[in-house]
């Protein structure tokens, strides 16, 4: 490449590197997913909603990455900047079953980030919020909704989150305690395999009536995130964009291959 | 060389292909955008090149068709780190698109439907190395992976192959695009591992 003249009022987002984390704690969110806290000496802060890279190294030299988005704000730790990472295992995947069953407390890792400009909610922001997850695309919009409580935000949130079953919720307590504390909360859940006791409805995979019913209504002009395993995503980006949303207020987060 | 995760091996890799660094090899083909997927009717569907001089070149889907078309076999890298080998796309090669473009401008932005854009040196589509696709593996291009036209710039990483590419702007000073600007590598060349900004 030559040198290359860059137009000017653009702003850039300062470079990051790689830099060495310890897993200082674990939490077991499901059967299948865990949270790791991980002490990151020089962290610079994020917002919520952007992502790290974690990359791990075999003895060989090998290294495989890979993307996890953050949980929730910073915390302050003993020796210094802790934030949160929950990871979903994939059964035949190359590093998340690492991270569950392998990584232990007080192991490094290569962390890079914050990562992701885009898929982001600034504190700051008035519009009413429309959350949609599937899986563990919970994860960085649960990011914005503690980040919400933490700046005292009283912006109206919605959560709708698609699981296949009760006992696959991730962070149920919280958020269970959270929409009853959190004024201005709602959480409602779509459940496509097996739902609990008393939950109106037969298990189904997401559709136009929860959508409708659990999100705001366009002219209210809310902000809308999207986060789940692609199939998911997809079909209510296509939902909400069907129900009148404009598609610059809809944005996206697509983990993994298919859904 | 990073620090050695203890107790991580990495999959078994002896016949792995040799891949840029820090990729590995999927057969699925993933989907990632950063919105809802644009529905784009072939009638009112359009490719246009614009000059720095304020000059305009267009072509309906009629028109884009009628041209030479090319079958590319290519590699695809993409920054979320995996990467297609061997995929099979038909399209028109920007060679012929630009042909008879008078242009001193050495920097392209493409933009899309959608408002997707993404900046690409102007050298980096010539000489027979991106096309304006819509098939692959022998079908139209889907939805999704950016029908009914996306970008093909398989030297780069693959956002800057633009989905539902609506044309591009011809321009003297580089211009950063959607990911570029939120902290994504200005040029993305899988081999040097041009993933974010500083790279
Ligand atoms: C921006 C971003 C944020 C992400 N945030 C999170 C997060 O917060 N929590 C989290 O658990 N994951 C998250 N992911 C997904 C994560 O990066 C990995 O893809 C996932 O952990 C699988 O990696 P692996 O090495 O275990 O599996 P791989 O070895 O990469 O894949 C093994 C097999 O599983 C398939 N596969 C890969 N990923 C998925 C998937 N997500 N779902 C279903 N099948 C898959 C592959 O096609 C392959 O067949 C995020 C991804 C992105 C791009």
């Amino acid at each position: 490449m030559t040198e290359r003249a860059v137009a000017e009022g653009t702003e850039r987002p300062a470079p990051n590197r790689w830099q060495v984390g310890r897993l200082v704690e674990r939490r077991v969110e499901t059967r299948s997913a865990q949270t790791l806290v991980l002490e990151v000496p020089d962290w610079p802060g994020h917002l919520p909603g952007q992502h790290v890279d974690l990359r791990l190294t075999a003895p060989d030299g090998y290294q495989a990455a890979r993307s996890y988005s953050i949980a929730g704000p910073v915390v302050d730790g003993p020796a210094g900047p802790r934030i949160e990472v929950t990871v979903q295992r994939v059964p035949d995947g190359e590093v998340s079953p690492y991270l569950i069953d392998v990584f232990g407390v007080g192991d490094p890792v290569e962390v890079r980030g914050p990562l992701g400009g885009w898929f982001i909610w600034r504190p700051e922001q008035t519009a009413p919020v429309q959350l949609l997850g599937g899986g563990s695309g919970v994860v960085p919009l649960m990011a914005m909704i503690r980040a919400r409580r933490v700046a005292g935000s009283k912006v109206p949130f919605r959560l709708l989150y698609s699981v296949r079953t009760p006992a696959d919720l991730i962070y149920g307590d919280e958020l269970r305690r959270r929409a009853r504390d959190d004024f201005g909360l709602d959480v409602a859940y779509v459940y496509t395999r097996e739902a609990p006791e008393g939950w109106r409805g037969e298990p189904h995979r997401i559709g136009l009536a929860d959508v409708n019913t659990h999100g705001w209504p366009p002219d209210l002009e809310p902000l809308t995130y999207v986060c789940g395993p692609t199939g998911f995503v997809e079909t209510v980006a296509d939902l909400l964009v069907g129900l009148g949303h404009p598609s610059r207020r809809v944005k996206t987060e697509r983990f993994g291959p298919t859904g | 060389m990073g620090i050695v995760s203890p107790g991580f091996q990495g999959r078994p890799r002896s016949q792995e292909p040799t891949l840029p660094p820090g990729q590995y090899l999927t057969e699925d083909f993933p989907v990632l955008s950063a919105g809802p997927t644009p529905r784009v009717s072939l009638d009112t569907w359009e490719f246009v090149i614009s000059v720095e001089n304020g000059t305009e070149r267009r072509w309906s889907w009629q028109e884009l068709m009628a041209l030479p078309q090319e079958t590319p076999t290519v590699d695809i890298h993409c920054v979320t780190r995996w990467s297609k080998l061997g995929t099979t796309w038909q399209g028109v090669s920007l060679d012929t698109l630009l042909d008879g473009v008078d242009t001193g401008a050495h920097y392209a932005l493409a933009h899309s439907y959608g408002g997707y854009t993404t900046n690409v040196p102007l050298d980096d589509l010539r000489g027979g190395r991106a096309w304006v696709a819509h098939t692959f593996d022998g079908k139209p291009l889907a939805p999704e992976h950016g029908g009914p036209a996306r970008l093909l710039v398989p030297h780069l990483y693959f956002w800057k192959s633009a989905k539902w590419v609506r044309g591009i702007r011809l321009k003297t000073m580089d211009q950063p695009g959607f990911w570029e600007t939120a902290g994504y590598h200005d040029y993305g060349d899988p081999w040097r591992e041009q993933r974010y900004q500083g790279d």
